[in-house]
């Protein structure tokens, strides 16, 4: 009851914020959306973070270590602290830059006036929106979880706020946040949420530790003499190709919709200076607890089968209810973060891209604009909560759609760069690296199986996997290919190898039978694409004998969308001269102040 | 020259993420911490150490003059309407 007490007053906080921060507004989209460009370096920070800080930083991260170990931090904190702070340097000061400059406050406005054309601008627009639902659905049954998670005392399987209630709560407090603050409240909401969450890492770290009389050190010293668990201390089943592969993904960071239209809410672009330094570790504060702790849970309670949920058990085993509760809502801080500004980037696109850009303020006004955006908050919030609530038992469907997702927007990036730095880059070029991207992301998620249930070792992983013949797994080679439903006798073979695939200290502890890769496209001896049995991820060009080996669809995806820019950019006419000026000539110098120019 | 360094460090920086010395490595630093973790939370403190090299000795400056023109919206209005 305690932890349900805590987090509601957390609740209230932030919904009263939102509401106090609508008092402050303006009737004008700028305003609503942008929060007039005012926002200031700290705030910056503070909301920037939170905009890209979902809950699978807290829940994701620690259950991804408690199955595959320490690894996952240098497969995904690191990189990102390395690949975010880049692209906000590079590409969000231009962004803000040209926002101030023209008045874009999306990126589409953005890419419409760059190219002179309408219709790349509505096919991104379109293909943002596809790739951003999911992401807003998933922050629903996030926080529905969590918020059921957290109410569950000790021993009981009834929890005080069952999902359904649980993602209502979540889903009315984002969007009485967003619908009455816009922006500005968002903004306001995000300083006291990542404070929270930024503290909750380490506050976890010390209060669990004091739960275990030999300390960490003696955990872990246990987790490393086991030899069914000791390569949670390593990156020995992890694929170098993957690890690899996933420095791309942050890419797409910088090209989520909600990201780009935080660079342009600063108020001046020195905002970004501190912004960029401080990102990598803020990043290191979450993750590194959380991942720590993920792996330390695998020893402490083994055999989860819903591995994310590790953080909340221990914290319910060996925290004061009290405290539960409020790290609970530093959980809950990640999940509306980034919820909040998913929606109001939805809303602002809808209202700029599409219902402004076709006619609609000349025709209602601007004040019917800001009506026209609240009005689309609540039905988008409506029918994702629908959506939460219809698919609760698939959430694995929408994991896939943000993995996808994820690589959708990196692989959208070279579009951005060509954009922002090369003069020759032409609207030709961007339709086809973003209809590329559109293709193989539907190619991909085709080709995408399911995971392996880890409790059923002796059965194969998906239903096409079932098609294969089972050879002698001592005899098998390459050419041991048979056809798989569906497929082409060419293209759909499958072959066995030993499998090095990571699993759960306690997974693992069963018998089975070693997983088998699934070959889709194979030219010769080289595998082209292949499946992961364990995982059901999609492979590029696996060479090795490992079967969740091969480099990520995110890599295809990057250059094949940087090549499709290059080559039809090149293969058609360039844009106006008017335009190449408007965009790379100097910007117009800051006009000098009356007064000084009639004293002289 | 500034910019070749500059790009070098970029440059250096990334390849030290691909740590595959570390791949394998089962020693604990603190008594607690794996050697891989612990690599890569000071690769985080490095990443911030180059960021704060490229605003010192890279900061686009010139963006900071930035002025408001026309709004983007009229922009292509206006040229509709030429």
């Amino acid at each position: 009851m305690i932890p349900v007490i805590v987090i509601a007053a957390y609740l209230l906080i932030i919904a009263t914020i939102g509401i106090i921060a609508f008092k402050r507004g303006q009737s004008n989209t700028e305003d609503f959306f942008l929060a007039s460009r005012t926002v200031g370096p700290m705030v910056f920070f503070l909301s920037i973070f939170a905009t890209n800080m979902t809950a699978f930083a807290i829940l994701g991260s620690s259950g991804l270590s408690y199955r595959r170990g320490i690894g996952i931090y240098g497969l995904m904190a690191s990189s990102s602290g390395f690949v975010i702070p880049l692209t906000i340097f590079f590409i969000g000061t231009r962004l803000w830059a040209l926002g101030k400059r023209f008045g874009h406050q999306t990126q589409v406005q953005f890419f419409r006036d760059r190219w002179e054309c309408d219709g790349i601008g509505t096919v991104i627009f379109a293909l943002s929106a596809a790739m951003l639902v999911p992401y807003m659905i998933i922050s629903i049954m996030g926080g529905g979880t969590v918020l059921q998670e957290i109410s569950t005392a000790k021993g009981s399987h009834d929890p005080l706020i069952p999902y359904w209630l649980g993602c209502a709560i979540v889903a009315v407090v984002v969007t009485v946040n967003v619908f009455f603050g816009g922006m500005r409240g968002t903004v306001w909401v995000n300083i006291f949420q990542t404070i929270l969450f930024l503290c909750f890492g380490f506050v976890a770290m010390v209060v669990i530790s004091h739960a275990f009389p030999g300390g960490f050190g003696e955990i872990v010293a246990k987790i490393g003499a086991d030899p069914k668990s000791s390569f949670l201390l390593t990156r020995e089943r992890m694929p170098q190709t993957e690890f690899w592969s996933y420095t791309l993904i942050p890419l797409s960071s910088i090209m989520f919709p909600h990201m780009a239209i935080m660079c342009f809410s600063a108020r001046k672009v020195t905002a970004f200076k501190r912004t960029v330094i401080i990102y990598p570790i803020a990043i290191m504060l979450i993750w590194l607890p959380c991942i720590f702790l993920g792996v330390i849970g695998a020893q402490v309670i083994p055999g989860l089968k819903d591995s994310d949920g590790i953080l909340l058990r221990l914290l319910n085993d060996n925290a004061p209810a009290w405290l539960a509760g409020l790290l609970g809502a530093g959980i809950i801080s990640a999940v509306m973060g980034s919820d909040a500004h998913q929606v109001l980037a939805m809303s602002t696109m809808f209202t700029k891209d599409i219902y402004t850009h076709y006619g609609g303020r000349e025709k209602y006004g601007e004040k019917a604009a800001v009506h026209f955006a609240r009005a689309f908050i609540l039905a988008v919030t409506v029918i994702a909560y629908l959506i939460a609530l219809y698919l609760k038992s698939r959430q694995g469907i929408f994991e896939i759609a943000i993995r996808f997702a994820f690589s959708g927007f990196a692989a959208m990036a070279p579009v951005m760069i060509a954009a922002l730095f090369w003069k020759r880059s032409t609207k030709w070029g961007a339709l086809a690296a973003t209809l590329f991207v559109a293709g193989t992301l539907v190619t991909f998620a085709f080709l995408q199986g399911s995971p392996a249930p880890p409790a059923a070792p002796a059965k194969p992983a998906t239903a096409v996997a079932a098609k294969i013949t089972p050879p002698d797994a001592a005899a098998v080679t390459k050419a041991d290919a048979v056809e798989i439903k569906g497929m082409t006798n060419d293209t759909a073979k499958a072959i066995q190898q030993p499998a090095a695939d990571a699993k759960p200290a306690a997974v693992t502890a069963s018998v089975a039978p070693k997983p088998k890769m699934i070959v889709l496209w194979q030219i010769g001896d080289h595998v082209i694409l292949s499946r992961a049995p364990a995982t059901g991820d999609v492979r590029f060009w696996n060479s090795s004998s490992n079967p969740a080996g091969g480099y990520m669809t995110v890599v295809p995806m990057v250059f094949g969308s940087a090549l499709c820019m290059i080559v039809f950019s090149l293969l058609t006419r360039p844009p106006s001269r008017k335009t190449i000026e408007k965009y790379f000539g100097e910007p117009k110098p800051e006009p000098e102040p009356a007064i000084a120019a009639s004293a002289r | 020259m500034k910019k070749l360094l500059l790009f070098l460090m970029i440059a250096g920086v990334y390849f030290l993420h691909q740590d595959n010395w570390n791949w394998k490595s089962y020693d604990l630093v603190f008594g607690f911490l794996p050697t891989g973790l612990a690599y890569h939370a000071g690769y985080s403190i490095l990443a911030a150490v180059m960021m704060a090299v490229l605003v010192k000795f890279a900061w686009p400056k010139h963006l900071e003059d930035v002025q408001p023109e026309k709004p983007a919206d009229q922009n292509r209005d206006a040229e509709r309407h030429e």
